[in-house]
């Protein structure tokens, strides 16, 4: 008779104690810390996207001058290395900062205004969606303060 | 010369002046729209951003045309603007508001009103950048801030003497404070604006009030938001507090003065134009010569030009 209700007792317990646990098991999801360089399609697809935007700069009779002793290949490794780092991506960006890469260029608001729409026509051109252009866009904006020496 | 004929040349010369070199940077739709009022900003409310496409080191124009209409009202408004290195934007605008329904004014405390009134209101605007840039600082909550003033001048023509029965002043300057920011990771801009005004009505009413207990200037708050769809495309909607100093003359809520609102939705199809549209609601514009005191709603579109 005691082990009949001790055995109910517990299987009771048990039975009453599942709800609660299953209440506490979902995690809260988190943004994987590779999201937006995933987003890209990793570094392949951010190698494509450089290399769109660095030859639309290097055309654009705005900002051209800038690039005259550019060597294309270099900027666009350079590049894919800082995004994909920048991204979450598995890169070591091992280029200058941009305080000293631009130092010397004058580069005016307007200059890096021309770049950013290059940057992002190249994005429209490789069908990166709008929101994570932004995603994008919302970590390279604030280099605006190393980059433009003219104000 | 004639104030109208004036103001058309102003905006000619403005406008040839900004083809001529339209060598300016701004990214898109980072000027805003044009205000009712001529500034930068949303529909109804200005924002902290510096109107035109000119960014720093740059001098642009803008001008803009705009057609509000509600169950008894229409609003048209135009004007143009100069934005100085992103700094500084000085503007100049008109409003004509088809007030047709005030005729049931006429004989009111012995005053003439003539059928089919118009009421017109300029609107010199000036606005300063102080702090901050509403786009580009993203790993910050710093929006940007401007402080500007609005200076207007109603001619209500024959209603003059209904303007001078209410105690109403036919000039006025609202002294306001801006602050906008760009979410760019979220796509999503937020303004808040906080305004110091005597305005009846935005001015169209006049400005003050001789009603006893009744103070003449107030602090209003105004906010937009705002919401990229596209490069090109932003939903958004707009709240402004409004004073309502002259309730309760003639007899209750004659007068009686509502928070403006409206949901829009603004398209860039190049760099140079926008075209807003927008739902609009007024509330009660002198409710007394409105059937059932109904309050005002309708649609608002605006083309905007931009160098």
């Amino acid at each position: 008779m005691k082990n009949h209700f001790l055995s109910l007792g517990l299987t009771c317990a048990v039975l009453m104690s599942a709800p609660a646990m299953a209440q506490t098991m979902p995690a809260p999801a988190m943004p994987a810390p590779d999201a937006l360089y995933q987003s890209f399609g990793q570094k392949a697809g951010i190698a494509k996207v450089i290399d769109n935007a660095v030859d639309r700069w290097m055309a654009d009779p705005r900002i051209k001058p800038f690039f005259k002793d550019t060597v294309p290949q270099r900027l666009k490794f350079s590049l894919t290395e800082q995004v994909c780092q920048l991204t979450g991506g598995p890169c070591a960006y091992t280029g200058q900062d941009m305080k000293t890469a631009h130092a010397a260029m004058g580069v005016n608001k307007a200059a890096f205004n021309n770049l950013v729409e290059g940057l992002q026509l190249a994005m429209d051109a490789e069908k990166i969606p709008f929101t994570v252009q932004n995603r994008l866009l919302a970590l390279l904006a604030p280099m605006n303060r190393d980059i433009i020496t003219v104000r | 010369m004639k104030k109208t004929t004036l103001l058309a040349s102003a905006m000619g010369l403005i406008l040839s002046t900004g083809l001529a070199q339209a060598d300016t940077n701004k990214l898109l739709l980072t000027g805003g729209v044009s205000t009712i009022a001529g500034s930068a900003g949303g529909g109804l409310t200005p924002w902290a951003v510096i109107g035109t496409n000119a960014t720093e080191g740059e001098i642009g124009v803008s001008a803009y045309a705009s057609r509000a209409k509600t169950q008894d009202y229409s609003l048209n408004g135009y004007g143009v603007a100069i934005g100085i290195h992103d700094r500084v934007e000085v503007s100049l605008a008109r409003q004509d508001l088809n007030a047709s329904p005030t005729f049931a004014l006429n004989g009111f405390a012995g005053q003439a009103v003539s059928p089919g009134e118009h009421i017109k209101m300029d609107v010199l605007g000036l606005k300063v950048k102080v702090a901050g840039d509403a786009v580009l600082n993203s790993d910050s909550w710093m929006p940007q801030i401007a402080v500007g003033l609005e200076h207007k001048r109603v001619d209500p023509g024959s209603l003059q003497g209904i303007f001078t029965v209410l105690g109403v002043k036919d000039s006025g300057t609202d002294f306001y404070v801006s602050a906008t920011k760009l979410f760019l990771g979220n796509g999503l801009l937020v303004n808040a604006t906080l305004r110091s005004t005597n305005a009846n009505q935005n001015g169209l009413l006049g400005f003050g009030s001789a009603m006893p207990g009744k103070n003449s200037r107030s602090l209003q708050p105004e906010f937009s938001v705002a919401y990229l769809l596209s490069k090109n495309v932003a939903i958004g909607a707009e709240y402004r507090f409004k004073p309502n100093n002259l309730q309760p003359h003639l007899s209750g809520s004659a007068l009686a003065e509502d928070d403006w609102k409206d949901i829009f939705i603004a398209w860039a199809p190049t760099k140079n134009v926008s075209i807003t549209a927008a739902y609009v609601d007024l509330g009660r514009i002198v409710s007394a010569v409105t059937p059932n005191q109904r309050k005002q709603t309708g649609y608002y579109l605006s083309t905007q030009l931009a160098f």
